[in-house]
C-alpha cells in the first residue's frame, strides 16, 4: 500500500517578502486519502496551486507518477493525471451530464457519412457508467446540472475528473457549500475514489469531514508542515492544536 | 470501510401540461395570433397574406438568426442593424457599377453579392476581436460599432437615403429574384413554376399566390443550416458551454476567444444576407434598411426563449420570434389599428415572453429542489 504517487521534496514559494511555503515535504499515496488542513494563510492552497501548476514553484522538486513534474503548466499537470476540483466546480450548468463530462472533448459521429455531429447518446452512456462506478444515481441524465443538486454537480465534477483518468484529485472544500445529507454524500464519494486506488488530497476546514475520511492528516502553519498524523493518532482537539499552534509549544 | 452509496432522491413526476406550455408557448401564441387575426381580420386568412407575411419575416429573422448565437454566448450584437445596410448598399452599388461598366449581369451579380458578403464580416470580425481580445462589453463593443457602420454605409451613399438607378436589366433579374417564386398558384391553371404566366387579365393576376418565394426559400436554407450548427455540432454545443460558464469553457481546452470571435463573424453574416436579399426586393441599396429590424431581432430572439444572460436559446425560436412580430404586425394593419400600436403590442409581448420564462425556470427549479 506504500507505493508513493505524488512527492513534494523541499518545496518553496515567496511572494515579494513574504514566504508562503517553506521548505515543504509531502506525499501522497495510492488511495490515501490525505486531509491538508491549516488556518487561512498557512499555506495550504499555496500548496496545492504549486502541486497543480498554477504556481511555480522557487524551489524544491514535484514528482508524480514517477516523473518530475516541477514547474509545469496547469493543463500538462491535468493531462498527466492531477485533477483539482475546485469550489465553483468548473461546471457549465446549462448542459447535462454527458455533456459536461466530454467538455471540449466530445465524441463525434458521422450524419449521413460526412457531416460530424455530437454524439449525444453515447456520451450520456458513457457518463452513466462513470457514474455508476462511483456509484451516483442521477434520475435522469438528460437534465441540465442547474436542476441538480450541489452533492449531484460534486459528483459530476468528479465523474468528469475520473473518467479522463486521473491518478489524484484534489478537492478544494468539497462540501463547503452543502447540507448534512449532500455533504455525506460527497464524502462516500471520496471514499469509493480512494477504493478505486485514487488518491485525493482534501482541503477543508470542517473537522468532520476530516475526522470522517481521512487516512491521513497534514497539518500546514506559516508556510511550513506543522504536523504529519495517520489516522488513529489524532482527534479534533489536537488537530485545532496543530492548527492554531498551541501544540508546539506544550510539545 | 464500506462506501455507503448516495441515494439520491428522484425528483417528483413532472407536471407534463404545464412543461409543455411553458417550453412552446411561443409556437402556441404564435398560432393563437393567426387564428385570431384569420377571425378577425378579412383578408388575413388567405394564401397571399401568408405567403407576404413569410416574406416580410425574412429580414428580422435572418438577422435574429446571428444574433441567436450572440446572445446564447451572453452577449448582445447591436451593430447588425448597419450591418444589413452595409450589405445592401453595397451589393446594389456594386452591381450597378459593373452593369453600368459593363459587366454582364449575372458576373455583376455573383461579384457584387460576394463582396456584400465579404465586407459585412469586417464588423463582425473587429467586434469579435474586441470583445474577446480587448475585453471590451459587447453592448458597449457593438454600440461603438453601430455607429462607425451606420457612418461607413452613408458614406458609401454620399449621403443619399438610396442607391438606386439601377440599370433595369440588372433591375429586371434583381425583381425575378427578390420578389420571386419557386411556385405560383394560379386560379384555373394549377401551381404554375417559376414565373407568373404572362397575359393573363387583372382579376386572375390578383388570385395569384406565391407558394414557395425565393426569400422565404433562401432565409429557410440560412435557418435550417446554422439551427443545425447550433443545435448538434461541437461548435454549438462550446457556444452553449461559453454562456454557461465562460471559465468552465476554458478549462475544458475550447479557445473561447476564437469562438467568440466566429460567434460575431456569424452574426454578421446572417445580417449580410439579410442586407443583401433587401436589395434584391427593393432593387435598390438603403443604408437603414435594417435600422428597425435590429430590435425587432433582438426581440424575436427572447421572445423565442433565448435568455439574455447566455446559455440557452434556439435558432428556431428565434424564427417564430420574428414570425410572431411579422404576424402581429401584419394583423394589426389587416385590423387598421394605427402602426403606434404596433409598437406599444410588439413591446407588451416581448415583456411578457420574459415573464414566461422565468416563469417556467422557476417552476423548474421548485420541481427539483430537494
Amino acid at each position: 500500500m506504500s507505493e508513493i504517487v505524488l512527492q513534494c521534496v523541499g518545496v518553496s514559494k515567496h511572494f515579494g517578502g513574504l514566504t508562503a511555503l517553506n521548505q515543504v515535504d509531502f506525499q501522497v499515496e495510492r488511495g490515501e486519502i490525505v486531509a491538508l488542513l491549516g488556518d487561512n494563510g498557512a499555506g495550504k492552497s499555496t500548496l496545492i496551486k504549486c502541486i497543480s501548476g498554477v504556481y511555480r514553484p522557487d524551489g524544491g522538486q514535484i514528482t508524480f507518477d514517477g516523473a518530475d513534474i516541477t514547474g509545469h503548466g496547469p493543463s500538462q499537470i491535468r493531462d498527466s493525471g492531477i485533477e483539482t476540483i475546485y469550489q465553483d466546480l468548473a461546471l457549465a450548468e446549462n448542459l447535462d451530464v454527458g455533456a459536461n463530462v466530454f467538455l471540449g472533448k466530445e465524441k463525434q459521429k458521422k450524419l449521413f457519412g460526412f457531416i460530424s455531429v455530437t454524439d449525444d447518446e453515447w456520451m450520456r452512456q458513457e457518463a452513466s457508467k462513470v457514474l455508476d462506478r462511483l456509484d451516483i444515481h442521477i434520475p435522469s441524465l438528460k437534465q441540465n446540472l442547474v436542476n441538480l443538486s450541489g452533492g449531484q454537480r460534486q459528483a459530476v465534477a468528479i465523474a468528469r475528473a475520473i473518467y479522463w483518468n486521473a491518478k489524484l484529485v484534489i478537492m478544494d472544500e468539497p462540501t463547503a457549500a452543502l447540507g448534512v445529507p449532500e455533504q455525506r454524500k460527497v464524502l462516500s464519494l471520496v471514499r469509493s475514489l480512494s477504493e478505486q486506488g485514487i488518491p485525493v488530497i482534501l482541503i477543508s476546514h470542517t473537522m468532520q469531514d476530516v475526522l470522517e475520511v481521512a487516512n491521513r492528516c497534514v497539518v500546514m502553519r506559516r508556510g511550513r508542515v506543522a504536523a504529519n498524523l495517520p489516522r488513529g493518532q489524532y482527534d479534533a482537539e489536537v488537530l485545532v492544536k496543530h492548527i492554531v499552534g498551541v501544540a508546539e509549544l506544550s510539545a | 470501510m464500506a462506501a455507503t452509496a448516495p441515494v439520491i432522491k428522484q425528483s417528483p413526476t413532472r407536471d407534463r401540461a404545464l412543461d409543455f406550455l411553458a417550453k412552446s408557448w411561443a409556437y402556441l401564441f404564435l398560432l393563437a395570433m393567426v387564428i385570431f387575426f384569420s377571425a378577425t381580420g378579412t383578408g388575413f386568412f388567405s394564401l397571399n397574406n401568408f405567403s407576404n407575411i413569410l416574406v416580410t419575416s425574412t429580414l428580422v429573422a435572418l438577422m435574429a438568426i446571428g444574433q441567436t448565437y450572440v446572445v446564447v454566448t451572453g452577449g448582445i450584437d447591436l451593430s447588425i442593424g448597419w450591418t444589413v445596410g452595409l450589405a445592401s448598399v453595397i451589393s446594389a452599388r456594386s452591381m450597378r457599377d459593373l452593369v453600368l461598366g459593363g459587366t454582364a449581369v449575372p458576373t455583376a451579380m455573383v461579384i457584387g453579392v460576394s463582396m456584400a458578403l465579404l465586407v459585412a464580416l469586417i464588423p463582425g470580425f473587429i467586434n469579435g476581436v474586441l470583445i474577446a481580445r480587448v475585453k471590451i462589453p459587447p453592448f458597449i463593443a457593438t454600440l461603438g460599432m453601430f455607429g462607425i457602420i451606420r457612418g461607413a454605409a452613408f458614406l458609401l451613399t454620399d449621403g443619399q437615403q438610396v442607391v438606386g438607378n439601377l440599370p433595369s436589366e440588372l433591375r429586371d433579374v434583381m425583381r425575378a429574384i427578390g420578389n420571386g417564386s419557386l411556385l405560383y398558384l394560379v386560379p384555373g391553371q394549377g401551381v404554375v413554376p417559376f414565373q407568373r404566366p404572362p397575359d393573363l387579365p387583372p382579376d386572375v393576376i390578383r388570385g395569384i399566390s406565391a407558394l414557395l418565394p425565393y426569400p422565404v426559400i433562401i432565409t429557410a436554407v440560412v435557418v435550417v443550416i446554422f439551427a443545425f450548427i447550433l443545435g448538434r455540432t461541437r461548435f454549438g454545443r462550446h457556444t452553449y458551454a461559453i454562456g454557461g460558464n465562460p471559465d468552465a469553457a476554458i478549462r475544458a481546452g475550447i479557445n473561447v476567444r476564437r469562438h467568440l470571435i466566429v460567434i460575431y463573424v456569424i452574426s454578421a453574416f446572417t445580417a449580410g444576407i439579410a442586407g443583401v436579399l433587401h436589395s434584391f426586393r427593393f432593387t435598390a441599396g438603403a443604408p437603414q434598411a435594417g435600422e428597425v429590424a435590429l430590435l425587432q431581432s433582438v426581440a424575436a430572439v427572447v421572445i423565442g426563449g433565448t435568455n439574455l444572460f447566455g446559455g440557452e436559446g434556439k435558432v428556431s425560436g428565434a424564427v417564430i420570434g420574428a414570425l410572431i412580430i411579422g404576424v402581429l404586425q401584419t394583423g394589426l394593419v389587416i385590423l387598421n389599428v394605427d402602426s403606434i400600436w404596433q409598437f406599444i403590442v410588439v413591446g407588451v409581448v416581448i415583456i411578457v415572453a420574459v415573464l414566461v420564462n422565468q416563469a417556467q425556470e422557476a417552476l423548474e427549479r421548485l420541481r427539483t429542489s430537494v
